[in-house]
């Protein structure tokens, strides 16, 4: 048994642990993705709300922990000790399933996400159209949701967020595609599907695929950008649970664990939706300037980063420390948030050590890229008002659509011409 | 990487379609059929898989279930549902149920007798990784034709759908 786990270390293993067949290190793997994934959920619950609070001037959660830090798990436990209320004339089985389907379907996603080379759960030569259709099935989760209710918000929060998902996955398939015609333009003219394959291709072509044939891929980018956002029912496009209209849309008659289970899924979809735009047009695992910053200083210089990025935490905390009261009722707090500033300086500490430092690389900057896209969430949130649905569905089909062919046929065009 | 107990999952996709089938008749509430329906598609996509066809699975939970389905839903969710349960599910026309179904019966007892001699002994396998590539090949070579000639037919159909929801062009 101990060789079988080992056989995947050596050296000579350049595959993911799906593709070696190992079973062990795949489900390590799993392990390791979904709690980060929920950590990061639990993450960004916090920073969600202090972001929009600071973006519109206001404090945000400050009770519950130095800066509110403790608030997410104040939130969990609020929420697992809640009544959970299965409203009387709803379809109970139905209404039961739709928090596990949406579940399921975008963490099934994380199967195919490549962290690294080797750092994913698999690789399938089908793998961009496995993400599509999976997280394609988490609208079921919303429409059972809503029907399963058997309640008008609710039903009418389904009804738009189907009609929404099937608009707006035309013109990410559009944009998706001519990303996919990018990746044949090599002596073979063979592309492919695998999510590792495509960021191998940007490798090989010296290029992330945002800057190939300027502009096109930056507008297919834009259109891919646009989409996803109205595929994660995210504001702008939230319309399927639109406060000021539907109370709270689909989720209206959820309470307790079973919303939770929502909140977790929809935070887990837009990791998911980021790190395929990630991998299609910002090169996925590749650090910033692979191919002109090159050499050994350059190297260790992109190394240095996460360690970097741990010590900025610390100081960070340590800052808060010391602007922190000086009366005996914070003491606690402060002392907490200088652990915190500890544990973050020893994780940077850690960080620092060659062999470390190189194999963390890969996972860094992915990790780093989907954090953009994360924090562009929430001040997307701040910014822009709720469209309404007729504007929605304008926007969807009258310019992202046409939009999207254009350019599919234009990165064909200059495939054939460029290529 | 070999595959690992084929008749196990073909029996468990196969048994999971043939139950999702009985339900989509059974079941008097339409979402409840058109949810068994879904199960049945995703059954259908892992066997694909089992043939190795990978894209064919992938462009069937994408086609099907993210697409068809969803807009099932959503059109059975807009009708009134009350009407239709109170309705019997079943046609009177159980003659040719019942021919239909005696033809279908009679083609599988007859594959599963003389099977051996009317297909042939090995099938062509094709390597999993060029699956993707054979289909767009074959797509865009051999049947192109074919292939134009449906998406001919779907915009026919699009044109169809907009001039009969539109009261006035």
């Amino acid at each position: 048994m101990p060789s079988y786990i080992t056989s995947y270390l050596e050296k000579s293993v350049q595959v993911t642990p799906g593709e070696a067949g190992n079973i062990f290190w795949a489900m390590v793997y799993i392990l390791c993705v979904f709690g980060g994934v929920s950590l990061v959920v639990v993450c960004m619950n916090w920073l969600e709300r202090k972001i929009l609070a600071h973006m519109q001037i206001r404090l945000g959660p400050m009770r519950v922990g130095p800066h509110g830090l403790l608030q997410p798990i104040a939130d969990a436990l609020k929420l697992i000790l809640k009544e959970d209320i299965i409203p009387e004339g709803a379809d109970v089985l139905v209404f039961w399933l739709a928090p596990l389907i949406i579940l399921l379907a975008v963490f099934s996603v994380y199967c195919v996400i490549p962290f690294g080379p080797t750092h994913a759960i698999t690789d399938m030569n089908i793998g961009l159209l496995f993400m599509l259709g999976v997280s394609s099935l988490g609208v079921l989760g919303i429409v059972m949701a809503g029907w399963a209710s058997n309640s008008h918000y609710p039903l009418i929060g389904a009804l738009r967020s189907s009609a929404q998902m099937v608009s707006y996955e035309v013109a990410m398939g559009l944009a998706v595609v001519s990303a996919v015609l990018m990746t044949s333009l090599n002596a073979q003219g063979t592309g492919t599907l695998s999510m590792i394959g495509i960021v191998q291709a940007q490798q090989a072509q010296h290029t992330w695929f945002l800057f190939k044939f300027f502009p096109l891929g930056v507008v297919a980018f834009v259109v891919f950008a646009i989409a996803m956002i109205a595929e994660t029912n995210r504001a702008p496009f939230d319309l399927p649970e639109a406060e000021s209209e539907l109370t709270a849309g689909f989720h209206t008659e959820y309470s307790g664990l079973r919303w939770s289970l929502f909140m977790l899924g929809e935070y887990a979809a837009m990791i998911a939706v980021s790190s395929i735009a990630i991998t299609l047009w910002l090169g996925g695992w590749m650090r910033p300037f692979p191919h002109l910053l090159t050499g050994p200083i350059w190297d260790l210089a992109f190394s240095l980063f996460p360690a970097l990025t741990f010590f900025g935490l610390a100081a960070l905390a340590l800052y808060a420390v010391g602007r922190m009261w000086k009366v005996p009722y914070f003491r606690a707090q402060a002392i907490g948030l200088a652990g915190l500033a500890a544990v973050f300086g020893l994780i940077g500490f850690v960080l620092l050590l060659p062999p470390v430092r190189t194999g963390v690389q890969d996972v860094y900057w992915f990790v780093a890229k989907i954090a953009v896209f994360l924090y562009l969430f929430i001040w997307y949130r701040a910014t822009f008002p709720r469209y309404r649905f007729d504007q929605l569905m304008r926007v969807g089909w009258k310019v992202l659509l046409p939009i999207g062919l254009i350019v599919l046929v234009l990165t064909a065009i200059a495939g054939v011409i460029f290529g | 990487m070999t595959p690992v107990a084929t008749p196990f999952f073909f029996y468990m996709l196969s048994g999971l379609m043939v139950v999702g089938g009985l339900f989509v008749i059974t079941r008097r509430n339409p979402v409840h059929s058109a949810l068994a329906l879904i199960v049945t598609l995703l059954a259908q996509a892992g066997l694909y898989l089992m043939l190795y066809a990978p894209f064919v699975a992938g462009v069937q939970i994408i086609l099907y279930v993210g697409g068809i389905m969803v807009l099932f839903l959503f059109v059975i969710m807009l009708v009134n549902l009350e009407r239709t349960e109170r309705e019997k599910p079943f046609n009177k026309q159980w003659l040719v149920g019942l021919a239909a179904a005696l033809a279908l019966g009679a083609m599988f007892v007859g594959v599963y007798v003389k099977g051996r001699a009317l297909l042939p002994e090995q099938t062509v396998s094709l390597p999993e990784a060029e699956n993707t590539q054979q289909v767009g090949l074959m797509l865009y070579g051999n049947y192109m034709l074919a292939f134009e000639i449906a998406s001919l037919l779907l915009l026919v159909a699009i044109i169809g759908a907009v001039v009969m929801a539109k009261k006035r062009i």
